[in-house]
């Protein structure tokens, strides 16, 4: 028998663990910055339902709450919402 | 137990054996046997596995590999067009490290369509990552398979391993064949373990994403690295099965009469019992010769075959098969490990064109020949119809020049 | 903090930001909230498509569920051979799910689709479409529709748009349904009952792609919208042989209810180049499709 080393399966093969920021900190992409009034907000969430990054969270206080790091400013967000509470501004 | 079976059923028996769980496969002549052998054993119940009748066999592997991704053991087989369908999955296979154990019925590539056997199919795909072993005859298909299964699964190895028998001489060719049960193998053959991955639902991942050059190849050195130490494992699984049951190969080759032979042909598959039987005429005649039937083509025993060769007067090889343009495949390759020996590689049996032990003993004399004119060609063809490439081309060359 | 829209689509993410795709992608989106519907015991294959990029390149993934990537033509046939396994061990309640671009379904991976579809095995084929080759940039597809421009249909496509979940629906298979990411709670009934079915279930849904459709990146909703208001996208599903429209596109079976064809076609800068000639005729197509699926509706 030869020589036992000890073999780590899992780096045999490209396997890759969850994580945030796979593409780094997206943030960056933007041009255009949502910021959400939260005045005329209506906590529909509506924003948070579309968002293609995931990028919107809710606070405690059932508030749509937007994680600059991540999100690209597509406008999806401020496009959707019902009340126009969220403005597209520039960088 | 004792079965009269052709090499295909035999191939099932040791599916079979080795408690094989999921079957994913397409017909393809010569090797329907072997997956409608296997639908009876998992109809009748006495497998307990699944069947996926696949729509194509590029089909078959992508089921293999995703069955084997979820941990489950299994099989399927292929031969010539079908296994060059499938090819792209089998680079999957191998880059995603999974013991997968597929047999090939090799056989000649169209056009023109023929279903005889050469071994240019399965050689062509001698690059990838797969470990290849080249059966001679239905017992060593049987035996082979079990053998496979251990290497594969073995956590040194952890590659896909396509196990190689001749169309017709041995798929169809039915011989005695020691069988052996589920039971008799359990411990030579454990459970698969999980490794190197199994889908789970609790630490989920990837696999398979974009990787950057900077990571890369790291991936394709750990191939390798296994594909070296493959050979260790073959050997071990080799000499534990004799142990255990009896019955062993050699290893990575296996010799007949070469001790103190000067002379060594090489071949691969069914032709080496002809050859065998050719070694035991030459003997009489006075030659000195022995026979090396290579069993394992990937990882190739270059230090074994090194040192088996290296001091013998001439080694000729019969390759039944050719890489178009370069030369007989196992030519090439011996040749690059020899210096100083005299190599002969001769072209033989392509589209399924008999070779018999005369034509064995014909080349061999040849060899003898064109070592003794000192002007050795890279390779020769064997028993071409000259006539006809005359109409053709106008000329015939034995030895094309490159 | 709790909210009505939570009972319905969880809080929960299994697609973590920060991706590749591309700023207001209908992959992405529709790849999270299928995640929100179908939850954690499911597995994921996708094939080479703009997903394949879009959960990130090695060692990291944006997706929390167990992902198994594979080449183009062999999604189906993957997804059979983990089906058959996990039944085979015992593995209760999973999802396996098809997640392939129009590209891996209704061309390269046909023949795959068509085999597992008539084999019949327990899994969820989603096909998300941004009719054309988006990840390799925009060349068209079997489902790039009549007169779009792609790279390689720069002066329109001729072609008319492959029906794949028709083809499919021939199958006989127990669930078929469309879905726009305009109506996401239709999207996620229609995944969560696929779920609920045992047997082969296919689910296509339009993608509209910011890059490759020509229109702003907020507007990949809108777009969605005016594809089933205008009646170029229709919203049904066909459970156990049974047609049926769903959402909005119910009451636009009449024909006065559906917003002009042109407005749909005007958003997007693949159709720039289309006449008033060529618009009319489009109104035309889908008003006979919309004729025929009447006649097929009433005849059941």
């Amino acid at each position: 028998m030869t020589s036992r080393r000890k073999i780590e399966h899992e780096l045999l093969t490209p396997i890759s663990r969850p994580n945030e920021g796979s593409a780094g900190l997206t943030g960056f992409w933007r041009v255009f910055k949502p910021i959400i009034d939260k005045n005329r907000c209506k906590k529909c969430l509506l924003c948070w339902l579309y968002c293609p990054e995931a990028a919107i969270t809710v606070d405690e206080k059932g508030y749509p709450t937007i994680n600059y790091d991540y999100c690209k400013g597509c406008g999806i967000c401020a496009n959707e919402c019902p009340v126009k509470a969220i403005r597209m501004v520039e960088e | 137990m004792k079965m009269v079976l052709t090499g295909n059923y035999a191939a099932a028996y040791a599916a079979k054996a080795a408690r094989v769980e999921v079957v994913s496969a397409y017909p393809i002549t010569p090797q329907t046997q072997v997956v409608e052998k296997l639908s009876e054993f998992i109809e009748k119940g006495e497998m307990k596995a699944k069947f996926i009748r696949v729509e194509s066999e590029h089909s078959a592997m992508a089921a293999c590999i995703g069955a084997a991704m979820a941990g489950a053991r299994v099989f399927t087989a292929t031969s010539a067009h079908g296994l060059i369908y499938m090819s792209e999955m089998l680079w999957w296979a191998a880059g995603a490290r999974l013991p997968i154990v597929m047999g090939v019925v090799t056989r000649a590539m169209a056009p023109p369509w023929s279903i005889w056997s050469d071994h240019c199919d399965m050689l062509s795909l001698r690059d990838i990552g797969w470990i290849i072993f080249f059966c001679e005859n239905a017992q060593e298909v049987f035996d082979s398979i079990i053998q496979a299964y251990r290497v594969a699964e073995d956590e040194r190895v952890l590659l896909p391993v396509m196990v190689s028998w001749d169309a017709f001489q041995t798929s169809h060719t039915a011989e005695p064949v020691n069988v052996l049960t589920e039971k008799d193998i359990a411990e030579y053959l454990p459970d698969r373990r999980p490794i190197p991955y199994v889908i789970n639902f609790d630490k989920p991942f990837t696999h398979g994403s974009l990787c950057y050059p900077d990571k890369y190849m790291e991936f394709r050195y750990l191939i390798d690295y296994s594909m070296s130490k493959a050979k260790e494992v073959i050997k071990e699984a080799d000499e534990e099965y004799g142990k255990l049951f009896g019955r062993k190969y050699g290893g990575l080759f296996e010799e007949y009469r070469c001790s103190d032979a000067e002379a060594v042909i090489v071949t691969m598959g069914a032709i080496s019992g002809d050859a065998k039987y050719a070694v035991d005429l030459l003997r009489e005649k006075g030659y000195r010769v022995g026979l090396l039937r290579l069993r394992v083509i990937r990882p190739f025993p270059a230090s074994e075959l090194k040192e088996k060769l290296s001091s013998r007067k001439i080694v000729c090889v019969i390759d039944r098969n050719i890489s178009l343009g370069r030369g007989g495949v196992m030519g090439v390759e011996i040749k690059a490990l020899l210096r100083d020996v005299p190599v002969v590689d001769i072209v033989a049996g392509i589209g399924g064109r008999d070779i018999s032990y005369v034509d064995i003993i014909k080349m061999f004399e040849k060899a003898l020949k064109i070592v003794e004119s000192g002007e050795i060609p890279e390779y020769l063809w064997y028993g071409v119809n000259v006539e006809y490439i005359k109409k053709a081309v106008g000329e015939y060359y034995e030895s094309p020049s490159i | 903090m709790s909210h009505p829209l939570f009972k319905t689509v969880p809080k929960e993410e299994y697609f973590l930001p920060g991706t590749p795709a591309c700023p207001g992608c209908p992959a992405a989106l529709g790849l999270r909230l299928l995640l929100k519907a179908l939850g954690p015991r499911t597995v994921l294959v996708i094939p080479a498509s703009c997903s394949s990029i879009i959960q990130g390149a090695y060692p990291k993934t944006a997706i929390k569920v167990p992902l198994i990537n594979i080449a183009f033509a062999a999604s189906a046939a993957t997804a059979s051979g983990i089906a058959e396994a996990l039944e085979l061990k015992g593995v209760k309640d999973v999802n396996i799910v098809v997640w392939a671009g129009d590209g891996g379904t209704a061309d390269i991976g046909l023949q795959g689709l068509s085999g597992a579809a008539e084999r019949g095995h327990n899994i969820i084929y989603v096909c998300y479409d941004n009719e054309a080759y988006m990840n390799t940039g925009i060349q068209r597809s079997g489902a790039t529709p009549y007169m779009a421009w792609t790279t390689t249909t720069p002066t329109g496509k001729r072609e008319k748009k492959k029906d794949v979940p028709l083809i499919v629906a021939m199958h006989k298979i127990p669930y078929v349904a469309t879905a726009s990411l305009a109506y996401p709670h239709d999207y996620i009934m229609k995944l969560r009952k696929a779920a609920r079915k045992k047997g082969f279930k296919y689910i296509h849904l339009l993608a509209p792609c910011p890059p490759g459709w020509r229109f702003d990146s907020s507007k990949t909703i809108e777009i969605s919208r005016l594809a089933v208001e205008t009646g170029m996208w229709i919203l049904y599903e066909i459970e156990d042989g049974e047609f049926r429209l769903t959402g909005p596109s119910k009451a636009l079976i009449d024909k006065s209810k559906r917003k002009p064809v042109e407005l749909y076609i005007r958003a997007q800068g693949r159709f720039s180049h289309l006449t008033q000639e060529d618009i009319a005729e489009l109104q035309k197509v889908v008003d006979e499709e919309w004729e025929w699926l009447k006649r097929w509706f009433e005849a059941k």
